[in-house]
């Protein structure tokens, strides 16, 4: 029952809290793509925003235990909103940032009164049917979003008023990585705090939580919004590194592909989304292109088999072990 | 006048396919607490057997319904015997994930044998073409499709309240655990139900190529307007699913016919108002366990 | 002396049938108050609306004299009133200690600042950390504060339901059968911790078990049917016909 490790419960906790050598190696290990592959700059880039999305969504979903269908929904605005913006004459970069984080908290903001009443099934279905509603918009809306083609015309102006984005993503790898490591860094200081504790506990038991004072309502309601407000990120990242928003920005498929990579990654791990990302990515940029039946059937079957017998995900699973290996029951369930 | 009427009416015929695809989702949903989004693969694959079986194998288009059913049951069976009851106990999240990787697989295996167009219509003669009713001029299809959809809702609520089956699914729903302490076999309840719900849902499918379309993504494109139909008429209610159904049905019609600008859209607003003033549904039930 | 909890005429029904009815429940500050009656006699039901899970049909429920009727339930933990539950509802992959300091950061949240709240981890609480291992060391979970809650015995499980009603340093405490699942014989370790709590606080306690109601409690509430059959000293109840009458075959002294 006592493991090797003999600290006290509140030294472990702090230990827990602490940067770990591994997750400076990680970030290095990504920062180092602009040295090993200055080729594929671009697809890295690709891994960081869509493990960035996949991060808003663990914040609510991994950590709050809110199940949602549409959180596309959100990338999507903060898409739309900074491609508008450099469309139309403002191209620089961080204020476009900065305005869709706002326009998707404040849609975040207004729907969570819908989205957080009523059962799960009911969430599930408003989150779907919010995003499928900004997707008929966005489709019909062509002459401002130009629809089924995309919007075009996006020019970005010069970050710093020095430095342009580049056809090869050099600029715009490194703007993503830093705006990235930025959130992250915040997402995970937010997840350890007071505040990210009474998340948990929301998730483990909302009755429980109320019952220890919990302002539930509150807490989910900014917890949702600041979700928003990172997916937002993430889309308006994509617009202004593509130079180009596309419909499927808010699809269901790219909902459901959240969701798998941050499952296949681990939810409530911080770096599952990030894993997830780059391993779907990087299977997607090969595979899809031979056969995209093949890779959807492929797709398929591993949802269905992590599901079933790998529901901790890749990052989750190994700190399982990990933790096993020293005679301490694994942390931190699943969501 | 008629024009009003005739959207009205096809409105309810587009209502009774999604009720009859539906209504298995609901009483799945009301009965086991289980979230299916892939209840959309049991309608597609009705679908493609009744058009394969007419196309290549000639058989009539009412021969072929019946196996459609049997098919749909079948697959149901299969499904959750093999994958669906590993999850019973386990959250809406796995369920989720599960029933859309499903989803994926379905879609990817219809693109494989089927190809990615839209099915051509099988209708058999006696069903094509318009009659006259009461002064307006109906399609014969429609028609048959309200009709099929009025008659085997008779058949449902009086299977639910007159038969000792339908009983036992109320007695499941109400309280399950009570249920089964009255030696009820609750899982055998909750298959045949899963089974007549997929076969429900393989029906509406064959019945619904010509209203609906038919192509591999059927059941990813029409996945919201099926849970839609289910939230808002409340998980377990037959009357609820059928009413909701036939509201989002003439909503949607009539939306696309008199506003095409924003069609769509009218479906998902009427959703979220209705959500937010009725979140268990509009008969809606809670079930304990 | 002011009541510290009181009930007003407190009455609820659904449809026909009537769950409470016109229950008049006054605790003062440091009561011992037992709540007892037989099975379906809603005494759970009484607790939900007094911490506010349910609505009453009508009637008040008043802490310290302020009217909370209309109050959510996480408001009134903020007004002093705690609960457990009769069935363990506890954060099954948070440990003990997690969970208890939750509690205790939730009854401080004003006193700390913005950043304390929302950036720097819950690790640099020290204060309250130490609070809440104290607490868990006081009940004799000290040991099990680092385990996560699904891996603890059944019986610690009881006893932390209780120590998560103690971290919000409540003036009126609710126990809903802390004894449940606990064999009967078996609740000694239980009853030393009721003994513990602090003397200061009014406890309101709904047990089954009758040794550890007649040991702990200085007032009995006998509800039947959802109305109050009587209130009285546990001697009085003890002799009382009527209640004996109820329990026909169901007491255990």
């Amino acid at each position: 029952m006592k493991g090797r490790n003999s600290a006290t419960p509140i030294a472990r906790l702090a230990e827990r809290e602490r940067w770990k050598a591994g997750e400076i190696v990680f970030w290095l290990a990504v920062a180092s793509a602009w040295f090993v592959f200055p080729q594929n700059l671009v697809l890295a880039t690709q891994v960081l925003i869509a493990g960035l999305f996949a991060l808003s969504l663990d914040l609510i979903l991994g950590y709050a235990g809110i199940v949602t269908l549409g959180h596309a929904a959100f990338f999507g605005l903060g898409a739309y909103t900074a491609g508008l913006l450099a469309k139309y004459g403002w191209g620089e970069p961080f204020s476009g940032l900065l305005c869709a984080a706002v326009v998707a908290a404040a849609v975040g903001w207004l729907t969570s009164l819908l989205v957080l009443r009523g059962s799960d099934l009911a969430r599930l279905m408003i989150t779907l049917g919010i995003a499928s509603l900004l997707y008929e918009i966005a489709n019909r809306a062509t002459s401002i979003t130009g629809g089924v083609d995309g919007m075009q015309g996006v020019e970005m102006g010069k970050l710093f008023g020095v430095f342009g984005f580049d056809m090869y993503g050099r600029v715009g790898f490194v703007y993503t990585f830093v705006v990235v490591v930025a959130l992250f860094v915040v997402a995970r200081s937010w997840i350890n705090s007071p505040y990210g504790l009474s998340l948990r506990t929301i998730r483990e038991s909302a009755t429980r939580a109320r019952a220890i004072g919990v302002p539930l309502d509150r807490r989910l309601v900014t917890a949702y919004a600041v979700s928003a407000a990172i997916a937002g990120v993430a889309g308006a990242l994509l617009t202004q590194t593509t130079q180009f928003v596309g419909l499927d920005v808010l699809s269901f498929q790219r909902s459901a592909n959240l969701l798998i990579m941050l499952i296949v990654g681990g939810t409530a791990t911080l770096y599952g989304g990030f894993v997830g990302a780059a391993l779907f990515i990087l299977v997607q940029d090969r595979l899809a292109s031979i056969n995209p039946v093949y890779w959807l059937f492929w797709l398929g079957v591993l949802l269905i088999l992590t599901t079933l017998f790998l529901r901790r995900g890749v990052v989750g699973g190994l700190l399982a072990w990990r933790q096993r290996r020293r005679g301490i029951e694994p942390d931190e369930g699943t969501a | 006048m008629t024009t009003t009427l005739g959207v009205l009416f096809d409105g309810i015929a587009y209502g009774m396919l999604l009720f009859l695809i539906s209504v298995g989702l609901s009483v799945t949903m009301g009965l086991m607490r289980f979230i299916n989004l892939a209840h959309g693969v049991f309608a597609m694959a009705g679908g493609y057997l009744v058009a394969v079986l007419a196309r290549r194998y000639d058989v009539n288009f009412f021969v072929a319904l019946p196996l459609a059913f049997a098919f749909g049951a079948v697959l149901s069976l299969l499904l959750e015997r093999a994958l669906y009851r590993h999850l019973y106990k386990r959250g809406p999240l796995d369920q989720v994930l599960l029933t859309v990787g499903i989803l994926f697989v379905a879609t990817a295996v219809a693109t494989y044998l089927f190809g990615s167009q839209q099915q051509p219509v099988v209708l058999p003669e006696v069903l094509q073409g318009r009659m006259v009713v009461l002064g307006v001029e109906l399609s014969r299809y429609r028609l048959f499709l309200v009709a099929a959809g009025i008659l085997l809702t008779l058949a449902l609520v009086f299977g639910l309240e007159r038969t000792r089956f339908g009983a036992r699914i109320r007695a499941a729903v109400d309280r399950q655990n009570v249920a089964e302490a009255m030696g009820i076999r609750v899982e055998r309840v909750f298959q045949a139900t899963f089974a007549i719900g997929g076969g429900l849902a393989a029906l509406g499918g064959a019945l619904g190529i010509d209203v609906l379309g038919l192509d591999p993504n059927f059941a990813q494109r029409y996945l919201v307007y099926f849970l839609l139909v289910v939230v808002v008429g409340g998980p377990g209610s037959i009357v609820g699913t059928l009413i909701a159904a036939l509201l989002l049905g003439i909503a949607d019609v009539s939306g696309k016919y008199y506003v095409p600008q924003i069609g769509a859209f009218v479906i998902y607003a009427m959703m979220i108002v209705l959500l937010a003033l009725f979140p268990l549904g509009l008969f809606g039930k809670r079930s304990a366990r | 002396m002011t009541a510290i909890l009181e009930t007003r005429d407190l009455c609820k029904s659904f449809g026909a049938l009537q769950v409470t009815q016109h229950v008049n429940l006054t605790l003062e500050a440091g009561a011992r108050h037992a709540l007892i009656g037989p099975n379906g006699a809603g005494k759970t039901t009484l607790v939900n609306q007094i911490t506010g899970v349910l609505g009453p049909s009508s009637g008040q429920v008043l802490i310290a004299g302020e009217d909370v009727t209309r109050m959510p339930a996480e408001r009134r933990v903020r007004r002093g009133l705690s609960r457990t539950f009769q069935i363990n509802t506890l954060f099954a992959h948070l440990t003990p200690l997690e969970a208890v300091a939750a509690a205790i950061l939730e009854r401080e949240r004003e006193s700390i600042g913005f950043a304390g709240r929302w950036i720097r981890g819950v690790s640099h609480r020290r204060a309250q950390l130490d609070e809440a291992q104290a607490l868990l060391d006081a009940l004799g979970l000290g040991r099990d504060s680092g385990r996560l809650t699904h891996a603890l015995a059944y019986g610690r499980q009881r006893i932390l339901e209780i120590a998560l009603a103690l971290a919000a340093k409540p003036r009126v405490l609710l126990l809903d059968e802390p004894a449940a699942g606990i064999p009967e014989g078996e609740s000694d370790e239980l009853f030393a911790v009721l003994d513990t709590l602090p003397a200061d606080v009014a406890i309101l306690l709904i047990e089954h078990d009758m040794s550890l109601v007649f040991r702990f409690a200085r007032r009995i509430t006998v509800l039947v049917g959802g109305a109050e059959l009587v209130t009285d000293t546990p001697e009085a109840i003890a002799a009382d016909p009527r209640v004996r009458e109820v329990y026909l075959g169901q007491g255990k002294h």
